[in-house]
């Protein structure tokens, strides 16, 4: 699995979506493989759509551009219409359907839509909506142990912002549990 | 130690540091702003000298300066950045002062835009500056290249009292990838700066003079001469590239920094589809590595220059292939960074993409 995946992360600003990407790359570096991250800024942006493109590879990472992603990860409608064609076969397209009202299906990928915002609100954070999003991405795609997930969010938070460990944590589990009762199986 | 996750323009910083800079002037400017913003954290910290000046010709001036005094200095900028600095650049070059100047490219020409490119291979390796002088210009690939060449720069740059140049563009100094920050830099035999401006304590009643200015055009010529004979070494001492799948390929990519990751990938697809493809990839960009065009077999159908410019390494690919080959040119510019799948359609229409 770990054989060069390709992550496309996309969302307004301020969803969490290049900390959603960060996380992936922070990860892969903590279990000693290779991570590569970088954020996209500039024109394409305007209209409040930000993304970020992340490669995990147990190999050197070649190209740190790649036309197709295998896991495409969307947090808002118009991400979704601008990367949906950019999925490789066999493919992943996660999406939030507390925003994404209509159902998505692409042939030959598989589409999966999580509730993120409605979740952290249940969670009483709405903040954590990306970590909803992460528990569900990795219990599709098994990238990452929990241990190496917590840890890498324990970093990030810091002491300071420690008392939010427990809600993030939270967040990841319900991401988890709506997965495994749906009953979806991907990696 | 194990290896951590940094973005490019950070772990130059750092890699400065570990290098052992004692000194950085510079003048902020995007796509590069996070190693000034690294420094004045750290170089502080560490009881070094930050500065930001009030401008990128005072910032090469005020290098020009601290290297003078035998000091490691360095600045770094970005490509218009870069264009004000050249006069400092020339007179550094030509006062035989070591210094590390790190020059992150962003599309041009003018203000341009500030999206990754390789616009300035010319302003690099040509020469912005008046005067026969060259640069030792480094060019890597990824960010742990980038770190191990940041590291060695000083001493590079002392051992041939010559500055370095490390070429990258915007997409090496804004991603982040995994590294590792202790590996190994090549040792070099430093002798001690008896030629620094710092008094006359070492040798009295004799003062040091950094100076460009030689008014005898015989004392002048004696000096560009001296040069040449330093320029000539280093091309045979310095010289670095990587040849990749180079046994009877089909094609020959050359391209250097992003560009040759993204060939990489296009040179694995390309195998998929039977057609064999090698690559020169160039790690210094000046000395040029003209030799190793000297093994691209007979057989080789041609060589496609890529680059992220309307073509200006195609010059030098051009005079190392000598008209052995069909040469042809794949670029893109303004920002605008391809997919590997452009490569490969490149390679497949090789024939629309020759130029000479």
């Amino acid at each position: 699995m770990r054989d060069a995946v390709n992550i496309k992360v996309a969302g307004f600003g301020g969803q969490g979506v290049m900390m959603f990407g960060q996380i992936l790359a922070y990860s892969a570096t903590k279990d000693n493989i290779n991570g590569l991250w970088f954020p996209s800024y500039g024109p394409e942006t305007r209209g409040g759509t930000a993304n970020c493109s992340v490669i995990v590879s147990e190999k050197q990472i070649n190209s740190p551009v790649f036309k197709n992603a295998n896991h495409l990860v969307i947090f808002n409608s118009p991400s979704l219409d601008k990367f949906r064609n950019n999925v490789a076969p066999e493919g992943l397209i996660l999406y939030n359907s507390s925003l994404i009202s209509c159902e998505v299906t692409e042939e030959d990928r598989l589409c999966v839509g999580v509730p993120i915002n409605d979740i952290a609100l249940e969670l009483g954070n709405a903040k954590v909506a990306n970590m909803v999003m992460m528990g569900a991405y990795l219990q599709l795609t098994k990238l990452f142990s929990d241990e190496t997930i917590h840890a890498i969010i324990k970093k990030i938070l810091g002491e300071r912002k420690a008392d939010l460990l427990d809600v993030n944590f939270k967040a990841l589990e319900a991401g988890k549990d709506f997965i495994k009762k749906q009953g979806i199986v991907y990696a | 130690m194990a290896k951590v996750l940094m973005k490019g323009n950070e772990a130059i910083a750092l890699a400065a540091i570990k290098g052992g800079v004692d000194a950085f002037y510079g003048y902020p400017i995007t796509p590069q702003n996070e190693v000034p913003e690294y420094l004045s954290k750290h170089l502080i910290d560490a009881g070094k000298v930050f500065l930001q000046a009030e401008s990128e010709v005072s910032a090469i001036n005020m290098v020009y300066g601290a290297a003078g005094a035998g000091k490691r200095v360095m600045t770094s900028s970005s490509s218009p950045g870069i264009a004000l600095k050249q006069e400092g650049i020339s007179y550094i070059a030509a006062a035989e002062l070591p210094c590390l100047i790190v020059s992150v490219m962003r599309g041009g020409p003018g203000l341009g835009g500030i999206q990754p490119s390789q616009a300035d291979y010319y302003q690099a390796t040509r020469g912005g500056g008046n005067g026969d002088y060259n640069l030792i210009v480094y060019a890597p690939e990824s960010i742990q290249e980038t770190i191990d060449t940041v590291k060695g720069a000083f001493d590079t740059a002392d051992y041939y009292r010559n500055p370095v140049l490390v070429l990258v563009d915007g997409l090496i100094g804004q991603m982040m990838e995994s590294v590792d920050f202790d590996r190994p830099t090549k040792k070099r035999d430093l002798k001690p700066k008896d030629w620094a401006t710092t008094g006359t304590r070492n040798h009295p009643g004799r003062r040091n003079v950094a100076n460009s200015l030689h008014l005898d055009p015989a004392l002048l010529e004696q000096h560009n001469i001296h040069l040449q004979k330093k320029y000539k070494e280093i091309a045979e001492n310095e010289t670095q590239y990587e040849m990749i799948n180079m046994e009877n390929p089909d094609y020959v990519i050359v391209a250097y920094g992003t560009m040759a990751r993204i060939a990489r990938t296009a040179i694995e697809m390309l195998q998929e589809k039977g057609i064999k493809v090698g690559m020169i990839r160039p790690i210094t960009i000046w000395p040029y590595p003209e030799k190793a065009f000297d093994a691209i077999p007979a057989t080789t159908k041609g060589i496609l220059c890529c680059e992220l410019s309307m073509g200006q390494m195609l010059d030098d690919v051009l005079i190392a292939n000598n008209g052995r080959h069909k040469v042809g040119f794949f670029g893109r510019a303004g920002g605008m960074v391809p997919d590997p799948e452009e490569i490969v359609d490149a390679i497949v229409n090789f024939t629309q993409r020759v130029v000479k």
